[in-house]
């Protein structure tokens, strides 16, 4: 008996969960309002206002993986190298925000960051210059490391805890510096958590809409933005499906990104 | 100084996720209704909460609905993990992809689309189709948290455990399942997160009846959100904060003695 | 240990489920059936649930969305049978244009009568003769601006153009209000199917862009209250409410006009209990559920009964300015189409 079998639950989710309505929307983006088939859905994505926001979506959701991956991954190591008993409750207190409902923690941001908003408010008393971030690129980023940073914390702690700490000894031993140890082991092999993070935050924050509405005060305008006007105020489901798929070329992107790093990265790991 | 330096790195980076949480609680015992003038002190909207059915009722199908979809989800993940590891690189990679399908897809996108599916299909909306939505969604979120474990098994442990007469089962539970929980606890509670704070999935799928603590905000935002709602969720939070906390407590506590014991 | 502390976890969590939906109680069928309500959310005091069961021997059940085009995909494919619904002007149309609703008998809803004269003209433009739907509430666009950061009068559309308020104004972010203004100021009707006056319309809006704080619809009041911005197009619905924290605030309908909206019941034609939908329209157009309603959402109700009460003028504005003003016509989805082309057009600039 073949473990494949496992997988026997799975493919019936990503069959009827997946499949059936990724062939749905295939058939919206390939046909217009009558029903007839077209392929100007999708070739829409290369008009100017379309490539615009989907080259700003892209600059943003990997300004923000990057910021997320310099953030998390000495927040892994800090987490690892902590003596605390409390390793595990300490990962906990980096999920826990995402139990305050996604958003009011966003709107919750636009009343700290507004012109006048409470963060302001506080750097006056204090004698400092305004800080003036609302309803610019920069805030929607903010916001996207905000939401998403968990995302990127876990799977790389979980990678980095699992590296055998004789390994990272027996280096030491050797006469390796904590920047060789760094550089040949601990990032070699936390590869996998580091590959799982990025996608999980690049992907979200590639479409998301929510973010750049509230924080971009509807001044950063994002590919989400656009698919999601087509579904709501202009109702034009079609070319909303149709942008859509343009966007599922980037799983394939990721997927090969992630193939790419998993053969160099690691080694002797099957 | 390294010590101060980590400490200090912590510190901010908690206080940059905990800043608009302390927000949201300080506001729900404003008495005024807005987020932007601090009135007086308040218990008024925590009261208003109790004596509101329609959030008590969303309250249960939130949680019920999260913790069925996350037990799902986690089974069903864990076991594709499985089935996915013991395939060709190539099929693998294909599986990768589609499992990332619904992550990738705005949730407009995947809300409509298996609205359309179910329709398609002439299954009528009700808590069984939202289960299902979350459980979907829940998925990837559950192999992408258990796939990286997987692929850093030592799978001859596994083997040794076989060839010392252990059945497969026997030994996936005593060798691999430990290794790997630590990304089955983290996949089960991102799901169970992701499944609280869906809304636009939801919305679409669901039947007659069925609020959840989500919709219940999302469908406040034109008249503005009342603070019960950020009265609601710091309590939420609160007893999950809480819950962790014990469960902390708890297992350092057998930790302890079982130090004790050695 | 990690085992271990899942299973706690998680048996805590099952617990604590098992708890929460014992509390939460069998439901009890109402003694003449059950009403399916879908409605914008918190846009009804909730205390009324009750007061309506005992009045009418309906249980309720009330489902809740937050725009109409999250409404117009469930309501258009039937996927949850509602029997009575909340919709905009626009959408009231689109859904008759598309042979959705059912027509209201008057029979049942004596208090159709309470319904104000001055919105009639209004919601005959969407639906003829109201044979399908009856207002709960309306109301106008206008400028709501900070008394101590604007020089001189505010009451004309112009204003959103003076270079002095720059970085200082919230533009609406929905297409049909930000073109509204735009026709409002080019003496244009804001329903029009002209591409030229359309164009027109964008480069207009253009022009004004760099002015703009943010845009926002729902937050701007928060905006105005925190003392963010000077001024912010907004609905005469959030006067009250932005008043009531920030007394430098003040509201204007622009001379050039405005538009009005309406937002209404109707019944779909899928509904299972038209009689309890038009029970519960009835309901809420009595006098003491109106005056209930007026004192939870502060936005004004179209109803002679309560007319006295609402002592805010904006909120029911006088003959002549009401006849400067036009409501959201649905265009049909190719117009739609040519509107969405320009308003990407204008948010890319």
């Amino acid at each position: 008996m073949s473990k494949k079998i496992f997988s026997g639950p799975f493919l019936l989710f990503i069959i009827c969960g997946t499949i059936v309505p990724l062939g749905v929307i295939t058939f919206y983006g390939i046909t217009d309002r009558s029903g007839a088939f077209t392929l100007e859905n999708i070739t829409a994505i290369t008009t100017g206002e379309h490539m615009e926001a989907l080259l700003l979506a892209l600059g943003l959701a990997l300004i923000s993986t990057v910021i997320c991956l310099v953030i998390a991954f000495p927040l892994g190591l800090i987490l690892k190298d902590s003596k605390l008993g409390k390793k595990g409750f300490m990962v906990f207190i980096f999920i826990l925000p995402m139990w305050m409902n996604f958003l009011l923690r966003t709107m919750a941001w636009q009343v700290l960051l507004e012109r006048n908003g409470i963060i302001n408010q506080v750097l006056g008393l204090i004698g400092l210059p305004d800080l003036n971030i609302i309803n610019t690129p920069t805030a929607v980023v903010l916001g996207m490391v905000y939401d998403y940073l968990p995302f990127m914390i876990l799977p790389i702690y979980n990678a980095l805890i699992k590296i055998d700490k004789n390994v990272i000894e027996a280096a030491y031993d050797l006469g390796a510096g904590y920047r060789q140890v760094l550089q040949k082991i601990i990032i070699p092999l936390s590869v996998p958590g580091i590959v799982s993070g990025v996608t999980m935050v690049f992907v979200p924050s590639l479409t998301t809409f929510a973010v750049s509405n509230m924080l971009g005060g509807g001044k950063v305008n994002l590919i989400g933005n656009i698919i999601e006007q087509e579904f709501t105020a202009s109702s034009n489901w079609n070319l909303g499906a149709g942008l859509s798929l343009v966007m599922m070329i980037f799983i394939v992107i990721s997927m090969a990104f992630i193939e790419k790093f998993d053969r160099n990265g690691e080694g002797n790991i099957i | 100084m390294k010590k101060t330096f980590k400490g200090i790195y912590l510190a901010i980076i908690i206080l940059f996720l905990y800043m608009p949480i302390v927000t949201l609680m300080v506001l729900s015992f404003n008495e005024g209704k807005t987020m932007n003038a601090w009135v007086g002190f308040s218990l008024k909207w925590y009261k208003e909460m109790f004596e509101n059915r329609i959030i008590m009722e969303a309250l249960t199908n939130t949680l019920t609905i999260a913790f069925w979809a996350a037990t799902v989800a986690t089974i069903v993940g864990v076991t594709a993990c499985i089935g996915l590891n013991a395939m060709k690189e190539k099929h693998r990679s294909v599986f990768m992809g589609l499992n990332n399908i619904p992550l990738l897809n705005a949730d407009i996108v995947t809300g409509i689309s298996l609205m359309l599916s179910f329709l398609l299909f002439g299954i009528s909306l009700n808590y069984g189709t939202v289960l299902f939505a979350h459980i979907t969604f829940c998925i990837p979120y559950v192999i992408l948290s258990v796939m990286p474990k997987f692929r850093q098994l030592e799978n001859h442990t596994y083997e040794a455990a076989l060839d010392l007469g252990a059945s497969p089962a026997y030994a996936f539970f005593k060798v691999v399942l430990p290794d790997i929980m630590p990304g089955i606890i983290s996949g089960f509670l991102l799901s169970f997160t992701m499944s609280v704070d869906d809304f636009v999935i939801t919305h679409f799928t669901r039947g007659v009846g069925i609020n959840t603590i989500s919709t219940l905000i999302y469908s406040q935002v034109r008249v503005g959100i009342r603070p019960t709602l950020y009265a609601l969720s710091t309590i939420i939070f609160v007893a999950v904060l809480i819950v962790l906390i014990i469960v902390n407590v708890i297992s350092n506590k057998k930790e302890e003695t079982r130090h004790e014991k050695n | 240990m990690k085992k271990i502390k899942a299973v706690v976890l998680i048996l805590i969590m099952a617990m604590s489920l098992t708890l929460l939906t014992g509390c939460g109680g069998k439901k009890s069928e109402g003694e003449n059936g059950t009403l399916y309500v879908y409605c914008f959310g918190d846009y009804f005091d909730p205390e009324l649930q009750q007061d309506f069961e005992e009045a009418t021997g309906y249980k309720l059940i009330v489902d809740l969305f937050d725009t109409n085009e999250e409404m117009y995909p469930v309501v258009k494919n039937n996927t949850a049978d509602y029997d009575v619904i909340c919709a905009s002007d626009y959408m009231i149309e689109k859904l008759l244009s598309e042979d959705l609703l059912a027509e209201i008998n008057y029979d049942n809803v004596p208090n159709a009568d309470n319904v104000m004269d001055n919105v009639k003209p209004f919601m005959e433009e969407f639906d003829p003769g109201m044979k399908h739907s009856l207002p709960h509430t309306w109301g106008t666009y206008g400028i709501m601006y900070n008394k101590t950061m604007v020089n001189g009068a505010i009451d004309s559309w112009n204003v959103l153009w003076d270079e002095q308020y720059k970085d200082q104004i919230v533009m609406p972010n929905s297409m049909r209000e930000g073109y509204m203004i735009a026709a409002k100021k080019l003496g244009y009707s804001m329903n029009t199917t002209d591409e030229g006056e359309l164009s027109a319309m964008t480069d207009a809006l253009i022009e004004q862009k760099p002015l703009a704080y943010s845009f926002a619809n729902d937050s701007a009041r928060e905006i105005m209250i925190g003392d963010s911005a000077a001024m912010a197009v907004i609905t005469s619905g959030e006067v009250i409410y932005s008043k009531e924290y920030n007394e430098n605030l003040e509201f204007v309908i622009p001379k050039e006009g405005t538009e009005v909206w309406t937002d209404c019941w109707a019944i779909p034609k899928t509904a299972k209990n038209k009689e309890g939908a038009e029970a519960w329209i009835n309901f809420m157009l009595s006098k003491e559920v109106a005056e209930t309603n007026f004192e939870y959402l502060t936005y004004a109700i179209p109803n002679k009964e309560i007319a006295d009460l609402i002592d805010e003028p904006v909120l029911n504005p006088p003959e002549d300015v009401l006849a400067k003003c036009e409501t959201l016509r649905n265009l049909g989805s190719d117009v739609d189409a040519v509107y969405s082309k320009y308003w990407k057009k204008y948010k890319a600039d």
